[in-house]
This record gives structure tokens, C-alpha cells and sequence, in this order.
């Protein structure tokens, strides 16, 4: 039994926690969600002591008869990982690269000096078969094994000494569906099997409902809300909680629109990569990382494109967008070949927006020249510069006098807005997002939905919506196609391949889909 | 890995075959006849005939070329013009008093740099962290023949332990001469390490920020063992790319140092070969170093591939 008392964190004195009061049961799961900076990694890192520095930490967290915030370094040293072990969110970069895989699993072992070498490769090798990686030689580097195989390696080293602890910080965000279901079946199977207890930590309410015995619900450092999973879901006391589940199942309102005429279609487009030469003097290898896929997208039209990592969707979306050579079939965009010889003109005509509102604008420039840019690709740049920016800024709802400001002063939800701006400047016809609302917190997530369905209907939209959330696919577009290793399994109208899907993939993906049970939503439905 | 550094073995006799041709190409692009050129302006027409004969002028280019890269694999360079000796022994002599010395700098300066870096990282923004930081700012500012002078004030003329220039030869005893050595070393070592030492400080600071030193202290690892178990290994490539950097230059661009302890080493060879137009000098010492910068650069990726297994396939 784990138990915070009044667990309060400030950094430089900005508050982070305030008076946090959770208690972890020995073989319970607890859910701690909330949005992106609620304050549920750091009371995971106040729990470990490896808070940043320059945080003052009050309060307790007792471990049996010990208050871990009052224990010397060493002492907390000896707990961590032993009786305490954590797993991360990014598998890719949470295993250091330079070791292998059993080295870094028999030192949590080692370190604590609880078994000899010869004993820690054994209890290594059987920890990993437990996660099963049953098969992997422990002389395998990280990066030769995917990220779902990543995950299963840092579970093994978390599990290693049997701790009373397992705190999981977003396991799966960064994992495919099906990824994400394995790795949650194996998480919950070893908390059970070992009588652990479990903090995961997510901003996935559908993963809280089909894991957690206990749910808390985190907002601004402070918990509003918690209680067995069930009855919370049901219940919905708090206003927040209501709110968080609402815009996670939101559905935004889209006028049907009439389908005109297709400007933008590809047949048989195929796309390869060269793949390093396997000896000195043969032939480069390729990789065909799309393989005749064939697609018709309507005016005013939604097209879905869903599948999981490395299926292709984004080299797709590359040869649409022209910035890749196709090597077979063709793209045709307002009754032009997209290639090397595509008027300008008409590429004003297409724009995109992509996922991560931090990297994708010059940190250097202001919001008008931001928005402004693609101007270059007009003929002639139109003369009222400011007042078009002005415009594209109020029709995302940013005040234009944002326009002098530079992209650092917005938060992650203004930024997408500011792209879908940029994107909106040249008055285009077809928009691409790709995973343009991924990054995002589901209530901002769900405003960013409201405005894209608002845009298309207001400007007679089409847009190509890239993303490996089904959901959110599901509420925005009219057709969807289902990408699976570079090809299209099966496509057709959004709800009728959700509700009936025809291709076993996309049966296996919408039955991965973490949900939440119906019955359990009545309440925040009728709210 | 064997595989790798075959394949990095290939590029580096590639790189050698085009520098070659790029270095000839060079000498028989400078206008007019080398030989004239080497003799200046008021030699008489025999002479530069009979030089002619001597450089093999009168050859093809292609046969040339061939003896010229011929004569150098069997270690045959030619006759200096000016020394009226086989360049390969003007070389060798002077490459022993080089390369020792490089060595020994380049020794020095990652021995301070690698603990000064990494104690400056692990106290990144305390008190002495900023004595390093300041510390190495002065080390990279001070001109080194003016250290060196200073060290020579100091050691030789002052305290007497070491004498003040020259070099006694390797024959004299290991000691004395590496002793001989010792201040230029020094004066050499300072600015590199000093360079060195903040490249490890920035690139330990960046490592540890990494992903995995937070998994390995969730592990139960304390910082310190994070540090050197995860970090430091992780750390190195960046450092890697500047000692070879450094190597290649300390072998001759130590020419400055080399004049003010009046050192016989590659520098002032080439200074030499250059002020009197030896051609033949200036282009064998040109085609040794760019092989050592080759092969120091083929060391330097070999190392990297030992320190990080993702760079081990050959490509």
C-alpha cells in the first residue's frame, strides 16, 4: 500500500501539485488521468524523488512505514527500481542505445545487488520471455527491435526485482492500436499474476475504463475526482470529468455537403524507397512503400486515411502533396499531373497541416509572415497582405492582432489554429491534415474538430484527414480509407466500415480501439 | 563490424586514389615548368634541362604518375632539390619528432578535458562549473606561442627542469627525449583540451537529458552511475569527431610551437620545402598528411562504430 497525503510541488515557486491525496492499493490498478500539463507525471516523479531541481516538495508519500519525501538519496536509490519501478511513455527513446538489451535489464538486478551476473542473465532471460520476448537474444541493441518490442523490454526491466509499485506514465501513447492493446493485456496480466499495484498514468479516458479498478481525475495539479471506475464514469460528479469525456467522444456538426465533381484522384500510384545496397557492389535494394493504391476525392468532400505506423499513409501523403517522385501510376490534382511540373498556380490550391504545432513554424518569424508565406505560390502576391492575414486569422479564431507576435507566446491548441490559418490563406480548395489533431488535448482536440467541420462547410472544404485515431476519423469524414502495409484493404463510406467492417485488419484495429462502455456514458450524454 | 570497417577500409583507399591524383593534378597545373620554377628566375637553361631529366619531366603524364604513386608505396619519395637527399629520410626524421609530439599533446589535452568536461556537466551552473567554462574560454583565447613562451620562462629560465628548446633525438634516451618534449606538448595541449573539454561538457549535458538516464535512475541507479554507465559512452561521439580533428592538425600545425622550441619537426619542413620552392618535398609531405587525415578519419569512424552499435552495418 502506497499512500500520498497532501502532496503538494512547486517549481520555482509555480505550484504544480496541490494537496494530492491518493491512495495505490497492493493489486489494484489506479488511473490517474487529466490533460497534458495537469500536473500526473510529476506526482510519478514526486512518488520516485526524481523531481526536476528547484522543486520543493511537502507532504507524504508512505511505502509501508517509510515517507519516501523524507529519505536520503541513497536510501531512495535502493527503493527505486526494487520496490518501485516505472515504466516510460517513449519506448523509442527510453532504452539507452549503446547497450543491449539483457545488459539493461540484469542491471536493475545487479545494481541493487541482488543476484550475481550469471543469476541476473537467467532472471533476465526469464523476465523477458514473461514479456514475451521469449525469442529475442539479450545481445540485441534497442534499435533493432520495433517500439512495441521496446515497451515489452522496459516492462521487463521495471518488473525485474518484483516491486510493490509499477508506475506506467502513458505506456502505449506512443504505440500503435493493436500495439497498445498487447501491451495493456500484458501490463494488467503481470500486476495480477505478481500482486502489484498499478499507477498508470494516461490521457486516455477509454484506456482509464477498460484497465483501472480506481480512477482519479487530475486538473491543474489538483485532484477533482475519484473513485472506483465504474461508478465515476457513471456518476460524473464533477464538472470537469463531465467535460473531459464529452470532448473525447466529441462529434462535431457537419452540414452534408454535395459531392462534386473528384479533383484530386490517383490511380495505381506506387512509391519506392531505396534500402541500403546488401554488399558493396549490388543493386540497391527498394522498399515499396506504397503499392498501387488508387483513391477519388470529391468536392467539398472528407476522405479518411487510417492505419497504423509505417503502412504508408504519410508517403502517400507526400506524393500527393508532390514533395516525392512516384515511380509508378499517377496523381492528378484540378485536372493536372502532380510532378515536377505543376503550375504553382494550382499548388496554392492545395495546403496541409501537420501534427506537431511546435516544430512545424519558424520560431524566428512573426504569425503574419507564418500565415503569409504560402503567398509565394500565388502568380502575384496579393497587395493587402495584412488584411488577408487578418481574415484567415479570424476565421480560426485568433485575434489578428496575434499577427506581430511570434509563435512561441501560443499554446499547442493556438498554434494548430495559426497552421490551419496558413493553410487557409490562399483560399484552397483541398486541405491535408496529417494527424493534424493528434498532439493535441481532447477538449482543444475536440474545438479544433468544431473549426475544421465549420471551415469546410463556410469555404466548401475538401480535405484529406490522415490519422491513426479511428474515433476522430469517424467524426470528421464522409469516406475513409483502411492503409495496411502500403496498400488499401478496403475503403468505402466512414460509418458503414465502421459499423461493418469487411477487411479482418480493419476488424482487428476498430476491436483494439480502447473503449469506453456505452452504459457507462449515459450520465455525461444527457449533461 | 567486420563488414564495416571493410567497408570504411574501400572508401579510405578511394579517398587516398583521388587525393593522389587531385595533389599531381595540382603540381602539373602550376603555369610554366616546375622545374624553372624551382630554380627561379636566373637559372641558365642546362640547369632546368637537367632538372627536367632528374624530376622525369619528359615522361607521360600517366607513367608519371604511376612512378610517382609507385615510389611512394615502396617509401622511395625522390631526392630533395634542395637537400640533395632522399625526402623519405628528411621525413622520417622529422615525422619522429612529430608524431611523438602530437601524440603526447593529443594525450595531454584528452586526459584534462575528459574529466574537466565531465565534472563541469555533473555541476552544470554552479561555481565551478563557471571557473571551467572561464577557465577554457582563456585557454582557447591565449595565442600559444606566447604560452609557450611563458612556459619556457617559467620551466626552462627560471625553475630550470626542463631546458628551454631543442631536441636531443630519440637515440639520447626515451626519457630525455620525451622530456625535451614536455613544455610543447604542453603549449600545444592547452587550447584543444580546452576546446575539447567544453564539447564534452555540452555534449554529457545533452546525454543527460536523454530519456534513458531518467529509465536508468528509475532503475535505481544513482546519478553518479547514471552518468558514468549511461551517459559518458553516449557522450563521446562528438568528442571522438574533434580529437580526430585535433590529431590531424597537431601532426602539422604545430609549426609556431615548433619554431619557438626550435623542434625539427613536419611544420618547419614544410615551411622550408615551401620557402624554397622543393617541390618535391612540398608535394610528398602533402600527400603524407592528407593520408594521415584520411586515416586518422578511418580510425575516428572506426571508434564510433565500437562506441555505437547503430553505426556497426556496413553501408
Amino acid at each position: 500500500m502506497i499512500a500520498l497525503e497532501t502532496l503538494s510541488v512547486s517549481i520555482h515557486g509555480t505550484p504544480i501539485l496541490r494537496n494530492v491525496d491518493l491512495g495505490l492499493e497492493t493489486g489494484k490498478i489506479t488511473g490517474l488521468v487529466g490533460e497534458s500539463g495537469s500536473g500526473k507525471s510529476m506526482t510519478a516523479l514526486a512518488i520516485m524523488g526524481l523531481l526536476p531541481n528547484g522543486a520543493e516538495v511537502s507532504g507524504h508519500v508512505r511505502l509501508g512505514d517509510e515517507d519516501l519525501l523524507s529519505l536520503r538519496e541513497t536510501r531512495l536509490c535502493a527503493i527505486r527500481g526494487n520496490r518501485i519501478g516505472m515504466i516510460f511513455q517513449e519506448p523509442m527513446t527510453a532504452l539507452n542505445p549503446v547497450k543491449t538489451i539483457g545488459d539493461q535489464v540484469t542491471e536493475t538486478l545487479l545494481i541493487h545487488g541482488r543476484a550475481t551476473r550469471r543469476e541476473a542473465r537467467d532472471i533476465a532471460t526469464d523476465k523477458l520471455a514473461r514479456v514475451g520476448l521469449g525469442q529475442t537474444p539479450l545481445s540485441r541493441f534497442p534499435h533493432e527491435l520495433s517500439g512495441g518490442q521496446r515497451q515489452r523490454v522496459a516492462i521487463a526491466m521495471a518488473i525485474a526485482l518484483h516491486p510493490d509499485l509499477l508506475i506506467a506514465d502513458e505506456p502505449t501513447t506512443a504505440l500503435d492500436v493493436t500495439t497498445q492493446a498487447q501491451i495493456l493485456d500484458l501490463i494488467r496480466d503481470i500486476v495480477t499474476e505478481e500482486g502489484m499495484s498499478l499507477l498508470l498514468i494516461t490521457h486516455d479516458l477509454a484506456v482509464v475504463a477498460g484497465m483501472t479498478d480506481h480512477t482519479a481525475v487530475m486538473k491543474e495539479g489538483e485532484i477533482v475526482e475519484q473513485g472506483e471506475t465504474e461508478t465515476l464514469f457513471r456518476t460524473m460528479s464533477h464538472p470537469y470529468t463531465k467535460a473531459l469525456l464529452k470532448a473525447s467522444s466529441h462529434q462535431p456538426e457537419r452540414p452534408p455537403l454535395p459531392v462534386q465533381d473528384p479533383i484530386l484522384t490517383g490511380e495505381g500510384v506506387i512509391r519506392d524507397y531505396r534500402t541500403p545496397r546488401p554488399s558493396l557492389f549490388a543493386a540497391p535494394g527498394r522498399f515499396r512503400a506504397v503499392n498501387a493504391v488508387s483513391f477519388t476525392l470529391g468536392k467539398g468532400e472528407s476522405l479518411g486515411l487510417v492505419g497504423e505506423s509505417g503502412c504508408g499513409k504519410s508517403t502517400l501523403t507526400r506524393a500527393i502533396l508532390g514533395l516525392d517522385p512516384i515511380q509508378g501510376g499517377t496523381i492528378t490534382a484540378f485536372g493536372h499531373r502532380v510532378g515536377p511540373g505543376f503550375p504553382n498556380a494550382l499548388r496554392s490550391g492545395i495546403q496541409v497541416v501537420f501534427q506537431d504545432p511546435y516544430g512545424s513554424f519558424n520560431p524566428r518569424w512573426t504569425v503574419e509572415r507564418l500565415v503569409a508565406e504560402p503567398f509565394h505560390l500565388m502568380p502575384s502576391p496579393p497587395a493587402d497582405r495584412r488584411a488577408r492575414v487578418a481574415e484567415a486569422l479570424a476565421d480560426v479564431g485568433i485575434e489578428p492582432t496575434a499577427m506581430d507576435r511570434f509563435i512561441h507566446e501560443f499554446s499547442g491548441g493556438q498554434r494548430q489554429r495559426i497552421a490551419i490559418a496558413r493553410a487557409l490563406i490562399t483560399k484552397p480548395e483541398l486541405i491535408v491534415l496529417d494527424e493534424a489533431v493528434s498532439a493535441l488535448d481532447v477538449s482543444v482536440r475536440a474545438q479544433v474538430l468544431d473549426l475544421i467541420a465549420k471551415l469546410q462547410a463556410e469555404h466548401g472544404l475538401s480535405y484529406i484527414f490522415i490519422s491513426h485515431d479511428l474515433s476522430v476519423v469517424r467524426a470528421i469524414t464522409d469516406r475513409v480509407m483502411v492503409m495496411r502495409e502500403g496498400e488499401i484493404v478496403e475503403t468505402g463510406a466512414t460509418e458503414a466500415v465502421f459499423s461493418n467492417p469487411q477487411h479482418p485488419y480493419t476488424r482487428t484495429l476498430i476491436a483494439a480501439t480502447p473503449q469506453i462502455p456505452e452504459d457507462w456514458q449515459e450520465k455525461a450524454k444527457h449533461a | 563490424m567486420l563488414r564495416f570497417v571493410l567497408t570504411r577500409f574501400v572508401s579510405l583507399t578511394l579517398s587516398l586514389i583521388v587525393a593522389s591524383l587531385v595533389i599531381f593534378a595540382v603540381i602539373e597545373i602550376i603555369p610554366g615548368d616546375p622545374a624553372s620554377y624551382m630554380l627561379g628566375l636566373n637559372a641558365s637553361p642546362d640547369a632546368v634541362a637537367a632538372l627536367r631529366d632528374q624530376l622525369g619531366l619528359n615522361e607521360s603524364l600517366a607513367l608519371r604518375y604511376v612512378d610517382w604513386v609507385g615510389g611512394m608505396v615502396t617509401g622511395d619519395f625522390g631526392l630533395s632539390y634542395t637537400y640533395k637527399v632522399p625526402v623519405s629520410d628528411l621525413v622520417m626524421q622529422r615525422l619522429w619528432v612529430s608524431l611523438p609530439l602530437a601524440i603526447y599533446a593529443l594525450v595531454l589535452s584528452t586526459l584534462i578535458a575528459i574529466p574537466v568536461g565531465l565534472i563541469a556537466a555533473a555541476k552544470r551552473g554552479s561555481a565551478t562549473d563557471y571557473s571551467i567554462m572561464g577557465a577554457t574560454q582563456l585557454g582557447i583565447a591565449v595565442p600559444n606561442f606566447w604560452f609557450a613562451m611563458l612556459l619556457v620562462l617559467v620551466f626552462a629560465v627560471t625553475l630550470r627542469w626542463f631546458s628551454a628548446g631543442g631536441f636531443p633525438g630519440w637515440d639520447a634516451g626515451f626519457w630525455l627525449a620525451l622530456k625535451s618534449l614536455t613544455l610543447p606538448a604542453i603549449a600545444l595541449a592547452l587550447p584543444q583540451a580546452s576546446i575539447l573539454a567544453r564539447v564534452m561538457r555540452s555534449a554529457l549535458i545533452e546525454t543527460l537529458g536523454e530519456d534513458y538516464i531518467r529509465t536508468a535512475r528509475a532503475k535505481g541507479l544513482s546519478r553518479r552511475q547514471a552518468t558514468v554507465r549511461h551517459a559518458l559512452r553516449n557522450a563521446m561521439i562528438p568528442v571522438l569527431t574533434i580529437i580526430g580533428l585535433q590529431f590531424s592538425f597537431l601532426l602539422a600545425g604545430a609549426i609556431i610551437i615548433e619554431n619557438v622550441f626550435f623542434l625539427p619537426g613536419l611544420g618547419r619542413l614544410i615551411f622550408q620545402g615551401i620557402t624554397q620552392r622543393d617541390l618535391i618535398v612540398v608535394e610528398s609531405l602533402v600527400m603524407l598528411l592528407v593520408f594521415a587525415v584520411i586515416l586518422v578519419t578511418f580510425l575516428v569512424d572506426i571508434a564510433y562504430a565500437a562506441v555505437d552499435p547503430r553505426l556497426r552495418r556496413g553501408r
